[in-house]
């Protein structure tokens, strides 16, 4: 304690350690970013190059001339048809699931074989999915390569993400609410009817609009059981499918123009690609945006 | 309990809504058990598909996990031999891992001790807007964009190679490294962090005298999620590995992993045939291999919790 009067002030100890602190804030910094702008630098790329291509007509164009030139609107259409499907199967039993699994299930051994199932769905290769789809739905329930082979496909796959996001959603109301609703006499599926399920329906909404965002960028699970390479549909034509029938998909098109084609102008892959990206994040944001809305209007 | 005692004064309710709600209660626990279900189903279908393989004399498992040799269209040598497409999706999945744990660490270390809640809920925003980015978008930047930058970079001849799909592969993983690491810091206890800084730490003695030794097993159970992801990817690794059925010597030569054999193949083996129930073998080792790790990751995040 020679600095008796300079207690408080700097020694070099202060100063390495002040040093150091600097240093790896901005070093982790430096890797948070290192994420997210060559992201963003890529982005901003494929929007470049995709500009010349896009259009209203793009999107309501159907392929011509071997894809080679023209627009995405089969691939389009397939894909809405695909996410429909899909989270009209999912939506309903990943939400039932979630209530299950949060306000029935007791603690004990079988939910949480229950839960590492759920886990596991989530964690399963969305390639193997593809088999699943393949063996279960094309073959063995003979709906053969169809929309709703691909969209059962689907929505097995992105069934985690309803369960987990709307678990959040119920866990997230008071306890009390629950236990009020039971005092005056209401049963458990009154109450889950009447309370639970009012007071979460904002998050479980969140977890359908993810649903849609996923199911709409996979590729793998559709390939082989309803997704096909080309179709012709007229423009702008809403009924070209049937569920019976297969479809194109945006994430398949954009597969197959960029490795299965050759010689398509380069624009229309980056075209295609800018078109699927944007709907997949805005599709996001309106969940990000729905769950601050929430949060800020939360009452408890 | 309570719903019990109500039930034994003469209920207003008719006997047809009880009985539906009753009924509505059993698709409830139905839909509860669905994912198991799901989970059964996935082995059972691909499991069937691929059995009839272990009673045919062209295959034999030992050649299947072992051979090098991946000829399952040749008229006079048939070999099934997968042991190049374990060492390409390993080469892939170790180097997209050593590229994205530090910097999914780095980032999840940041984003919840570093950083003000403003930036940190933004910083949030963009990291789950980067896991939602569809894999085929991926391959098409590793096929357009990583392809030139690496043949400009490297010299090499052919951008379609491990070092490409392996930084694909990172800056996929890297949100869900991010997502879980976060949560393990954050699972912390506040009185850890209040400890240390009563004691004079700065932050940064702060993570790497407390928070990671704490969060470790947690952090351990973000990089396994990432693995998983990692070896399960499909779309991407298709695109931007170079599809040669190769034992890379360089970071620079082309693979092919598990999963992209059978994206490209089934659609071209006939059904039912030998070169079918192989990609179908192939499905059932990778459902193995992620099954495993899902499970671990599971047990170590339980882990945590019970302590």
């Amino acid at each position: 304690m020679e600095s008796g009067p300079t207690l408080f002030g700097e020694t070099a100890l202060t100063r390495r350690k002040q040093r150091t602190e600097a240093v790896a804030k901005h070093v982790f910094f430096a890797m948070a970013l290192a994420m997210i702008i060559p992201l963003a630098l890529i982005i901003g790329y494929l929007v470049v190059k995709a500009w010349p291509a896009l259009s209203i007509d793009f999107l309501l164009d159907p392929p011509l001339r071997g894809m080679k030139a023209g627009g995405i609107w089969p691939a389009l259409l397939g894909t809405i048809y695909l996410v429909i499907v899909s989270l009209a199967v999912a939506a309903p039993i990943g939400v039932l699931a979630a209530v299950y699994l949060n306000e029935y299930a007791k603690d004990n051994w079988f939910n949480r074989v229950i839960n590492l199932a759920v886990i596991n769905l989530a964690g399963v290769p969305s390639i193997v999915h593809a088999l699943f789809g393949l063996g279960a739905f094309v073959l063995a329930a003979k709906f053969g390569k169809s929309i709703i082979a691909a969209s059962l496909t689907l929505a097995v796959m992105t069934l985690p993400v309803i369960i987990a996001s709307t678990r959040e959603a119920l866990a997230a109301v008071p306890r009390p609410f629950r236990e009020a609703c039971w005092n005056v006499g209401a049963t458990r599926w009154q109450t889950i009817q009447s309370v639970v399920l009012p007071n979460s329906i904002s998050g479980i909404l969140t977890g359908i609009i993810l649903q849609v965002s996923r199911a709409a960028g996979e590729t793998a699970p559709i390939m082989f059981t309803g997704a096909l390479f080309f179709k012709a549909v007229e423009r702008g034509d809403l009924f070209a499918y049937s569920l019976t029938d297969q479809c194109m998909a945006l994430s398949m098109h954009l597969y197959v123009i960029s490795t299965q084609v050759p010689g398509v102008p380069e624009a229309l892959p980056y075209a295609t690609a800018v078109v699927l990206l944007g709907a997949v994040l805005l599709v996001n944001i309106t969940a990000i945006s729905l769950r601050i809305h929430m949060r800020a209007r939360k009452k408890w | 309990m309570l719903a019990r005692t109500g039930r034994r004064k003469p209920s207003t309710r008719s006997v047809w809504v009880v009985w539906i709600e009753t009924a509505f209660e059993w698709v409830i626990r139905l839909c509860g058990i669905s994912a198991i279900l799901f989970v059964l189903g996935i082995f059972y279908f691909v499991f069937s598909k691929a059995a009839p393989i272990f009673f045919e004399s062209e295959f034999s498992i030992a050649e299947f996990l072992f051979s090098t040799q991946w000829y399952p269209t040749s008229e006079v040598n048939v070999r099934y031999g997968v042991l190049a497409l374990i060492v390409g999706t390993l080469s892939v999945t170790l180097l997209s891992m050593l590229i994205a744990v530090p910097f999914g660490l780095g980032a999840a270390i940041f984003v919840s001790e570093f950083c003000g809640p403003k930036l940190k809920e933004s910083l949030k925003i963009v990291i789950e807007l980067l896991a939602a980015i569809p894999s085929v978008v991926w391959g098409f930047i590793g096929l357009t964009v990583m392809k030139t930058i690496i043949e400009k970079t490297t010299g090499a001849e052919m951008g379609l190679n491990v070092l490409n799909g392996g930084i694909i592969l990172a800056l996929m993983s890297v949100p869900i490294i991010v997502s879980i690491g976060e949560d393990a810091l954050k699972a912390v206890p506040d009185s850890y962090r209040e400890a240390g800084i009563a004691l004079g730490a700065t932050r940064w003695q702060l993570v790497y005298r407390v928070l990671l030794p704490a969060a470790k097993t947690g952090l351990l159970a973000a990089v396994l999620l990432g693995v998983g992801r990692a070896i399960g990817e499909t779309m991407a690794v298709l695109m931007a590995t170079g599809h040669a059925v190769n034992i890379p010597g360089s970071l620079v030569d082309p693979v092919r992993t598990l999963t992209a054999t059978i994206a490209a193949e089934l659609g071209e083996a006939p059904e039912g045939a030998n070169h079918y129930r192989v990609l179908f073998m192939v499905g059932v080792l990778l459902f193995t291999i992620t099954f495993i790790i899902n499970i671990t990751a599971d047990l170590v995040i339980r882990g945590i919790r019970r302590k």
